[in-house]
């Protein structure tokens, strides 16, 4: 349901993967700060979700707006213009680019990002490998580096594809403590998760998705109440 | 004397004059390779219109120097920008179409560009050249002591060798030269960051054009001015493409010059394959190592 000034609006959003409607009208809102977390089983359309708010998938319908502005007019190179960052699932780490040629590849598009310098010691590993091909680093590597290049462009809003998939216990935990980080500097985040135990440290509200479309909405402090039935919703 | 065993003894003067003919052409071969390779590594496009770009350089040129009055130094700007902002029109009105669809479609279109160009030229100026003299700055010999260099022709080296190290300079270590890269790699991801790809890829196929269009100024005052000659070119351009890896930017260059100068040392000993060896050389590439001299593995 709507919420007066959320940040961003997604209403009845559908969306298709050529002939396939994968999305069918899903609306939640996302409120500046707060860490929004869309939750459901392979396949339910959450991934597509974010690449339809980016305009990755084109063949959509619905409302999308950001700050009030319509996004479904604007083209995908501008919309990270408006500051919006996105880590994709498959983390985009490009081969042909180092390191610090990766971190510094997407351009600055408002002020109060951070500094290569403080990026470098928070992720010490980066910093150690600046000048390695950007796919010579481990998952978690890679991973990181994803996250790390996003917050040098000053967006303010992180849609944040499956951070921890296929990732070590050990990686999966220095990415919850980044993001608890970034979290308590204020940055707003659409979090992206199968793993529904890293979510929950992080979420403040979740949307439950399924079959394209959001089936449940309840805010952090109802989780306890809310388990048994996700239990069964998503295998938890 | 410079011999090779059981082959050829023939004076060092004469083997200088074929590796300087071999480097000149290995020049052309390298410019016009290099704006394939930056085309081909970004838009997936083979360009077989980039022969009557280089002629389009060429007669820009001497259009310029006969209606306007621009001399040579002037053509060398303004003539790459026209051939660029033709490209702008081509990548704007039809090739942007091409790029989701096979490679083929691309080389099949700009190969239907390449007949119209060229056949409206010839159509209008005939088969045979317009002569462009070099300018008077660049025009006589130079005795070196071993041989004599025709002071253009040493131009066209050094120039040529500048322009593919400052093209190489872009893409490799610059942030646009970064953003390429990438763009190549992932178009979309690349737009989700804010960069406008479309606008690179057209901006793109102008540069690429460009290179054409500032090798058709070149050659100009070597071959001088005719709609044929970029057909004569492009074949063995496309085989120095290939045998370096298609769309590799330090293949297209070193292969050129390599080729250039096996193809002028091939003239003086067995002349009789110096029109085959560089076509030769690819197959033999392409069977040992599909993904040409400097490309990778897909």
């Amino acid at each position: 349901m709507p919420i007066d000034g959320a940040l961003l609006e997604i209403e009845d959003l559908n969306a298709w993967y050529g002939e396939s409607h994968v999305l069918h009208g899903i609306s939640f809102d996302l409120r500046e700060g707060e860490t929004l977390s869309l939750i459901g089983r392979n396949g339910a359309g959450k991934t597509t979700t974010l690449r339809a708010i980016l305009g990755i998938v084109r063949n959509r319908k619905g409302t999308i707006r950001f700050r009030g502005e319509d996004l479904t007019a604007v083209p995908l190179h501008a919309i990270a213009r408006r500051g919006i960052g996105y880590v994709p699932e498959e983390r985009g780490i490009f081969a042909s680019l180092t390191v610090a040629e990766n971190l510094v590849l997407p351009p600055v598009v408002k002020g109060g990002g951070m500094s290569e310098e403080e990026i470098y010691r928070l992720f010490p590993n980066l910093a150690e490998r600046r000048s390695s091909q950007g796919t010579k680093l481990s998952g978690g590597e890679q991973q990181m580096l994803a996250i790390a290049r996003i917050l040098r462009t000053g967006a303010d809003v992180i849609l944040l594809d499956e951070p921890t998939e296929g990732l070590a216990p050990v990686i999966v935990e220095r990415i919850g403590e980044v993001m608890g980080m970034l979290k308590a500097r204020g940055m707003t985040i659409v979090l992206v998760e199968q793993n529904f135990h890293f979510a929950r440290k992080l979420a403040d509200r979740y949307v439950v998705v399924e079959h394209g479309r959001g089936v449940d909405y309840f805010a952090a402090s109802e989780l306890d109440a809310k388990m048994a039935g996700l239990a069964e919703q998503l295998g938890v | 004397m410079f011999c090779i065993p059981y082959v050829k003894c023939l004076p060092l003067v004469a083997l200088y004059g074929q590796l300087l003919l071999g480097l000149i052409n290995g020049s052309f071969y390298a410019l016009l390779s290099l704006g394939l390779a930056v085309i081909f590594g970004m838009l997936r496009v083979i360009n077989f219109a980039h022969g009557a770009l280089y002629m389009l350089g060429a007669f820009v040129s001497w259009w310029l120097s006969i209606t306007l009055g621009i001399p040579y130094w002037g053509a060398l700007i303004f003539a790459p920008l026209a051939v660029g902002l033709v490209a702008v029109l081509i990548e704007k009105s039809m090739l942007h179409q091409m790029y989701r669809l096979d490679p083929l479609y691309g080389l099949l279109l700009t190969f239907g560009i390449t007949q119209v160009i060229e056949g409206t030229f010839r159509y209008y100026y005939g088969a045979s050249g317009q002569p462009y003299p070099p300018p008077p700055a660049l025009s006589g010999p130079l005795n070196l002591g071993f041989m004599i260099l025709p002071i253009y022709r040493a131009w066209v080296v050094v120039i040529s060798i500048l322009a593919c190290l400052a093209t190489w300079l872009l893409i490799e270590r610059t942030r646009i030269g970064a953003y390429l890269r990438a763009a190549t790699e992932n178009p979309v991801l690349v737009q989700t960051f804010g960069i406008n790809v479309p606008l690179m890829m057209t901006l793109t196929y102008a540069f690429g054009a460009a290179l054409a269009g500032f090798a058709g100024v070149l050659a100009a005052p070597i071959y001088q001015v005719s709609p044929l000659m970029g057909t004569n070119l492009i074949i063995i351009v496309f085989a120095v493409v290939v045998a370096g890896g298609m769309g590799s930017i330090l293949g297209a260059i070193v292969t050129g010059y390599i080729l250039g100068l096996l193809e002028g040392l091939t003239k003086v000993f067995y002349p009789e394959a110096s029109n085959i060896v560089i076509f030769v050389v690819m197959a033999i590439v392409l069977l040992l190592r599909p993904a040409g001299l400097f490309g990778r593995a897909a």
